[in-house]
């Protein structure tokens, strides 16, 4: 079948490649497709269609058709007609049951007829309802395309890559060569893509060539991702030109789609590329001059051909395929019968406007010429070339007699297996528009998206509903505009872990790591987290908090910032101390909390929770820029590390690494101190953050494990975040976000304390009022469970056998006796303490009563010690 | 959503870059009745045209600025630091 050396083909027949199809061995040359090669072997069945599971072959040759999608290296749905050939590739059919040349599955294209209408299944497998389940399961197996292999998505990697371009010339075409050679002329930053692999390292002087590479589409800010195989450009054009040509389009007659019927660009290539003879004797129907020379050039090649009819001359009034086995056969042209196994028909050429139209371009029909073209386009994006409609035309593709039923089926779509009968239907039950019709029939909707059917489907649908093509129109262009793995578009994990510096040492000491948000933070050292709850109580601790948000506020009227930002006072904090703040909304929701030290009268240090850091900085940053008040606000929560010593013996192995005067009168509850501790200077914040004496040491994050090492030769049990939290619930502390949500506020969370209603104003001031004068509607609370059972967090409330409350918040405290945990109730029920109530585990119900106030030490007598 | 977004210190960027605080509001200036305040807090015009919206360069420059950008086709006018801020 491979025919003497042709003048422009791509092979290298100085070497030979071999690869397997189907387990047989198949041999092709450098420069080959991996499609061409099995056709000079004599393949001439590559898939199985979609739903009737016809036989399918080469049809386009160009890679946009889904005829020859098969599975290459695991890979399913690889057009083989461009890719390119390589030695070892494994190639498998896909979509049959048995082979491709003998599809048991096919049996739905001879029986199926009355069974398979367009919308079959939604209307007729809806019932009876519970058999759903096995209608889809039997309907999976016998459509789709490909499988892929599990863990498949792990097998390859993908990038993304973002790039700039000062002009994207989209396809390698001649008018795109000489539009991308125009532009680099005046300057560099001139990139070429095209899909072929022909271009694949070619030189053009001044252009960058992308190939193979496909242009997925073009969305605004001239944004054109494209896919080059495992990496995704997203390439931001100055300026793009489109040259994307134009498509041969299929012609409608009844077996339009027989193994045989090719359109002609596909016959050039396989002769003038390939040097593939594609048949014995075949029939031209030509709709243009272009279309005419392949019977020259098949004539050239030693194929025989009977008839060569120029359509625009002799337009036939009955076009119909015979075929065996799939075959094409024969071809009767207005009664009279031809031989031929292969058949040229094209209805002409039609713009590839996709991505003009994707741009914002209008695209108009032409009537004279049969096509739609490009109209105005939008400023930075050009077209040249035959996507401009130059050179293109096309003929009446319309050749079907959908009327008797006698003929082979005659398709519209061959993606979907959409015939002209199921457009005729779709039409007939009132999908009149086009877009509609799109929907319901699946037409345009294939691999191809509408790249070969969607002018044929127009001027279909113009004929039924018997209105103009120019009056159905165009469905929306959408990305992508060429089928793009779904990982490239995933592309790789780039949410980047935060870890503190102290992070390996928890590692080392066998830590159990958690995620906390963006953080890596370390669940217990130990097997029962209790353990490290009864050394901080006992006698000493140590946590690693780096990770709370740290926000340094300075500037001459930084206190009034935050006067204005937080609902209590911090203008009247003297510089040294420290105040605990929420943050609230204008619509009185609770936001963050932290700790607030003034270290100077201009200068203050605001923590918030670990999550908080950059939405509280933000939030700083707005209303500073809202005010304009002259305080400047800087986020070092990746500068400073921090960790939290806390216990009855804090202050004596503090002492060990420190001069400063801990003593009770000179560094009391709440006051902040730089001072040197091993030798780091460290701000050193005196507050109750487990409920034991405490210090929280903030410090350069380089020092942090020479620190941590210290603190921990000094005698400080490392604690991880549960025991963590167990401690700050046995002092009813609140965690935002897990105790509060979005409709929390200050006084239904029991902080009524806090808001300082007599100042003038403050973001959440107006709110806080009305909810002070509206009924309260849920109050947050302590409580303890009567059995030792622990209720999972979100456990329902239950009063009187109805839901009135959620828990937010549970843990077994050993230092309570109890189960402790943080609920919402109904206000009536949440005042008094020992107000019994029920939580619903699993199917039953226990008692739990309410608690108010911290559970453990609630005088406070341990931090102020 | 891939519009170019010229924040006024950077230029041009990716808007992918910035982060949308939504149409500019007028906080009261005095204390509000009940309706003045839900109309601040929960109320928009989400206008289909020009609208004067707070943005902020996140991943860049940080910097919050105002721009009056057309909702129907995200072409963007007019961006400016606030008044307030500039004078900060």
């Amino acid at each position: 079948m491979r025919l003497g050396p042709q003048p422009s083909e791509l092979l290298d027949r100085s070497s030979r490649v071999i690869f397997t199809f189907d387990g047989l061995a198949v041999g092709g040359f450098p420069g080959d497709t991996i499609g061409s090669a099995l056709y000079a072997s004599g393949h001439r069945v590559f898939s199985r269609s979609f739903k009737y599971h016809r036989p399918r072959g080469l049809l386009c040759c160009s890679g946009h058709c889904p005829n020859c999608m098969l599975t290459v290296d695991g890979v399913p749905n690889v057009r083989v007609c461009v890719e390119p050939i390589r030695a070892g590739a494994v190639v498998e059919a896909q979509n049959v049951l048995g082979s491709l040349n003998r599809d048991l599955l096919s049996v739905t294209d001879k029986i199926g007829g009355p069974f398979t209408p367009v919308g079959f299944y939604y209307r007729t497998m809806i019932r009876p309802r519970r058999l759903w389940p096995l209608y889809e399961k039997v309907l999976r197996n016998l459509a789709g395309l490909g499988r892929l292999r599990e863990g498949a998505g792990c097998e390859r990697r993908y990038d993304v890559e973002h790039r700039r371009a000062r002009v994207l010339v989209i396809g390698g075409g001649r008018s795109g060569r000489a539009a991308a050679l125009g532009a680099a002329t005046l300057g560099p930053g001139v990139v070429l893509v095209d899909e072929g692999a022909r271009l694949a390292g070619a030189e053009l002087a001044g252009v960058e060539v992308l190939a193979p590479g496909r242009a997925l589409g073009i969305w605004e800010g001239n944004l054109v991702p494209v896919d080059c195989g495992t990496t995704l450009y997203r390439f931001r054009a100055e300026r793009i030109v489109v040259a994307t040509g134009a498509l041969d389009q299929p012609l409608l007659f009844p077996g339009n789609d027989l193994v045989g019927v090719m359109l002609p660009d596909a016959v050039r290539r396989l002769i003038r590329d390939y040097a593939v003879r594609p048949g014995d004797r075949a029939v031209v129907l030509a709709a243009d001059e272009r279309d005419l020379e392949v019977a020259d050039d098949l004539r050239a090649a030693g194929v025989a051909v009977p008839r060569a009819v120029d359509l625009r001359s002799d337009p036939l009034g009955r076009i119909e395929a015979h075929g065996r086995r799939g075959r094409v056969h024969g071809v009767v042209l207005d009664g009279r019968r031809v031989e031929c196994d292969l058949l040229v028909v094209s209805a002409g050429r039609q713009p590839s406007y996709s991505l003009l139209a994707q741009a914002g371009a209008e695209v108009r029909y032409e009537p004279t010429r049969g096509i739609f073209v490009p109209g105005v386009l939008p400023d930075s994006v050009e077209a040249t070339g035959s996507v401009t409609g130059e050179g293109c035309g096309t003929v009446n593709p319309y050749r079907a007699d959908t009327g008797t039923g006698r003929h082979d089926k005659c398709f519209v779509c061959v993606c979907e297996d959409v015939t002209t009968k199921d457009v005729a239907r779709a039409v007939g039950e009132g999908f009149d528009s086009i877009e509609l019709s799109k929907r319901y029939t699946t037409v345009t909707m294939g691999p191809c998206q509408g790249k070969l059917c969607q002018l044929p489907a127009i001027r279909l649908y113009a004929r039924t509903t018997g209105v103009g093509e120019a009056t159905v129109g165009t469905t929306t262009a959408r990305p992508p505009w060429a089928p793009v793995e779904l990982g490239l578009l995933a592309g790789r994990h780039h949410e980047p872990t935060r870890r503190t510096s102290i992070h390996f040492r928890h590692e080392e000491a066998g830590a159990e790591i958690m995620w906390a948000g963006p953080w890596k933070r370390p669940y217990a050292y130990g097997e029962d987290p209790a353990d490290e709850v009864r050394a901080v109580h006992e006698s000493l601790g140590v946590i690693d908090v780096s990770t709370l948000g740290k926000i340094l506020v300075e500037g001459p009227e930084a206190a009034a910032l935050l006067e204005r930002l937080y609902p209590n006072r911090f203008a009247d904090l003297k510089p040294g101390r420290i105040r605990y703040g929420v943050l609230t909304t204008d619509g009185g929701r609770i936001m963050d909390d932290g700790t607030v030290a003034r270290l100077r009268d201009d200068l203050y240090y605001v923590t918030t929770t670990s999550t908080g850091a950059d939405a509280v900085t933000a939030w700083f940053e707005w209303w500073n820029a809202v005010w304009g008040l002259e305080a400047e606000i800087v986020n070092v929560t990746g500068a400073l590390s921090a960790v939290n010593l806390a216990g009855p013996l804090a202050r004596e192995a503090l002492a060990r690494l420190t001069e400063a005067d801990l003593s009770g009168e000179a560094f009391r509850y709440l006051d902040a101190r730089e001072i040197e501790v091993a030798g780091i200077p460290c701000l050193a914040l005196r507050i109750g953050f487990v409920g034991e004496l405490g210090y929280e040491l903030h410090f350069p994050s380089p020092a942090g494990e020479h620190l941590w090492d210290r603190l921990v030769e000094e005698g400080a049990t490392p604690f991880g975040l549960e025991p963590q939290r167990v401690l700050r619930l046995e002092k009813a502390h609140i965690i935002v976000g897990q105790d509060t949500d979005s409709e929390s506020n200050l006084l239904s969370a029991g902080m009524s304390w806090l808001p300082k209603l007599d100042k003038d104003d403050f973001v959440g001031k107006w709110a806080v009022e009305h909810f002070a004068e509206r009924e309260e509607r849920e109050r947050l609370v302590g409580f303890t469970m009567v059995e030792n059972v622990l209720p999972p967090e979100g456990a329902q409330v239950v009063i009187e056998g109805r839901p009135a409350g959620r828990v937010t918040s549970a843990r077994r405290s050993e230092a309570v006796g109890a189960v402790i945990g943080l609920a919402w109730l109904p206000p009536e029920r949440a005042t008094e303490a020992g107000t019994r109530f029920e939580v619903g585990i699993g199917r039953r119900r226990y008692g739990a009563l309410v608690w108010n106030g911290p559970f453990f030490d609630p005088g406070g007598e341990r931090m102020r010690s | 959503m891939s519009f170019l977004l010229p924040c006024p210190y950077c230029g041009p960027r990716p808007v992918d870059e910035f982060a949308c605080f939504g149409e500019v509001t007028n906080r009261p200036n005095g204390p509000p009745t009940l309706a003045e305040l839900t109309e601040y807090v929960y109320f928009r015009d989400n206008v289909a045209g020009l609208q004067r919206e707070w943005w902020q360069h996140r991943a860049g420059c940080a910097e919050w600025f105002l721009a009056t950008r057309d909702t129907r086709t995200n072409a963007v006018s007019d961006v400016s630091v606030p008044d307030a801020a500039r004078a900060g």
